[in-house]
């Protein structure tokens, strides 16, 4: 009994991992009836905002499904050129928009929101930081995002601006990931962006600085030009640059463009 | 006993030799070879992937620089040491489950494994709630001693030590089951007390696989990186280990982080080849 349950077993395995290999995802986009999923590539720090728009969306246009792949800016690019299959790329930062723009899979992004940093220390701020200066002290302990993520080149923008030199004792891979540290205690100060400040909800203490001016950061969205889902995604870039959208990312703390 | 009796000895003779393996060969079941082909090509194409799209005419140039050096010996540096720690505590923790009965050693066994399948990222948190500068023990560490472990070298070494050693103890602990309990009655009868019996009889009977569980344990280590980036941190020469920088070459660089993935790859594939042949079909 058991014998020839198991061999069935590793037939329809087989069977299974064999089609899996075969097609990427569901053919649901292509149905004759014009597509019924768009598929979103967005920055990490859109997940909330763009969750709720996409809802909205959804709403909108009964029938429709929005799927989203929310990471690092850069690593979705990749994916991107490297043939993943999305309708809208939505950016933390213009250069990793121009990778693939340059890369000819997207043209004429547009800009529809703007991010600044903030200081962010634990809530009881046991390093008593409370200016972009204090950053600099050695018995201070900062995190700061790596300089090959937007959140990174923004830091290290606004440091040059302010003339300051910080040496963080860890480079970290996106800006969750550097506010997590704030957030566990584990150092005493981290520049991230504002709306990660608001979205952290009373655990960290945001503190803005002037030089934040000069590190502003754009978020560029486009329509991707193999987009599956073609038409959806460009109703889905107009929801996001509407009024309803910009009410959405301005109370998560974006700047308007 | 010298060891390589004790090799000899505890290498248990195949069931079947050469002749009985190829009679079965030449009437494989397709249902079986279908999928373990394609299986194989499953596990396989992603590192052909890898060296397809190698940069080759930059790739020496590429290694050469300095980054990718200190990243290099950093993993190599802390894989080492944490192979060594998992040593020295490993291996009295298999022997303890092995050969000694308590209550609960189910339970403890399973424990000890955890590490094996929860993901490396919950494995760096859990290490920051109890070693972090807020942790449960981090904390006294700190006011203590004025140690504090995340955003050290030491974190990443610890980080990759409780992720490895698992392999250590899982294969550790197999030896042992596996290792004749007469020799070590007989050495105890004539007089040997448990620790010169474990030391010079159930060491050497066990000691490939020793080597087999230590050289997993370094591997493991070695491609470690969600407890590392979690716990230590990504600062270049202090927690930057290889596979970070893979990760974060990819976001700017992706050829470089083919390049080193190439490294990697490299490296495990010489190590567990070789121990395969050596270590691996004993026990």
């Amino acid at each position: 009994m058991f014998r020839r349950l198991s061999r069935w077993a590793i037939v329809a395995l087989a069977i299974a991992g064999l089609s899996g290999c075969g097609s990427g995802r569901p053919a649901a986009s292509t149905s004759a009836g014009g597509a019924k999923e768009v598929t979103v590539f967005a920055a990490a720090s859109l997940t909330a905002t763009f969750t709720q728009l996409g809802r909205s969306f959804e709403a909108a246009h009964p029938g429709t499904t929005v799927t989203f792949n929310f990471g690092s800016s850069a690593t979705l690019a990749q994916q991107i050129i490297q043939g993943a299959p999305a309708d809208v790329f939505a950016a933390a930062s213009p250069a990793t928009m121009k990778t693939v723009t340059d890369a000819s899979q997207a043209s004429s992004p547009v800009t529809f929101a703007r991010n600044k940093l903030e200081i962010a220390v634990p809530e009881d701020n046991p390093a008593r930081v409370d200016e972009l200066r204090d950053l600099t002290g050695s018995t201070v302990k900062v995190a700061l995002c790596a300089e090959q993520v937007p959140c990174g080149a923004a830091a290290v923008k606004a440091l040059h601006a302010a003339g300051l030199k910080v040496t963080p004792v860890t480079l970290e891979q996106d800006v969750k990931a550097t506010l997590t540290k704030v957030e566990l205690g584990e150092v005493d100060a981290a520049l991230v962006y504002r709306t990660d400040v608001i979205a952290s909800a009373g655990k960290v203490t945001g503190i803005a600085f002037p030089e934040a001016d000069q590190a502003i950061n754009d978020y560029p969205i486009a329509t991707l030009s193999k987009a599956p889902a073609g038409d959806l995604a460009r109703r889905f870039v107009d929801l996001v640059t509407s009024r309803q959208g910009r009410d959405v990312l301005t109370r998560a703390g974006f700047g308007a463009p | 006993m010298t060891s390589s009796q004790a090799r000899r000895h505890s290498r248990s003779d195949p069931p079947d030799g050469p002749a009985g393996r190829r009679e079965v060969s030449g009437r494989l079941p397709w249902m079986l070879m279908a999928p373990a082909v394609a299986g194989l090509v499953f596990l396989v194409s992603p590192l052909a992937g890898l060296l397809i799209r190698a940069p080759w005419p930059t790739l020496f140039q590429r290694l050469a620089e300095p980054q990718v050096m200190e990243a290099l010996r950093l993993s190599l540096v802390t894989a080492t040491v944490a192979t060594a720690g998992c040593l020295v505590l490993g291996v009295p923790l298999a022997w303890l489950l092995a050969r000694v009965e308590f209550p609960g050693r189910r339970l403890v066994r399973a424990l000890v494994t955890v590490p094996l399948v929860l993901p490396p990222v919950v494995g760096g948190v859990a290490l920051l709630l109890v070693l972090g500068r807020r942790g449960l023990l981090g904390q006294w560490l700190e006011s203590a001693f004025g140690i504090t472990l995340p955003f050290t070298t030491a974190g990443v070494i610890v980080a990759e030590a409780f992720v490895a050693m698992p392999f250590l103890v899982i294969s550790v602990e197999g030896a042992l089951r596996a290792a004749d309990r007469r020799f070590e009655e007989a050495a105890a009868t004539l007089g040997a007390s448990r620790w010169t019996v474990f030391r010079r009889v159930t060491l050497p009977l066990i000691m490939p696989g020793v080597v087999a569980g230590a050289v997993l344990c370094w591997a493991r280590a070695l491609g470690e990186f969600g407890a590392t980036i979690t716990f230590a941190g990504n600062f270049p020469g202090t927690t930057r280990t290889m596979p970070l920088a893979v990760y974060l070459a990819l976001e700017t660089e992706p050829e470089a982080a083919i390049v080193l993935s190439l490294v990697l790859l490299l490296v495990s594939v010489v190590i567990l080849a070789g121990l395969r042949d050596r270590w691996v079909n004993s026990p």
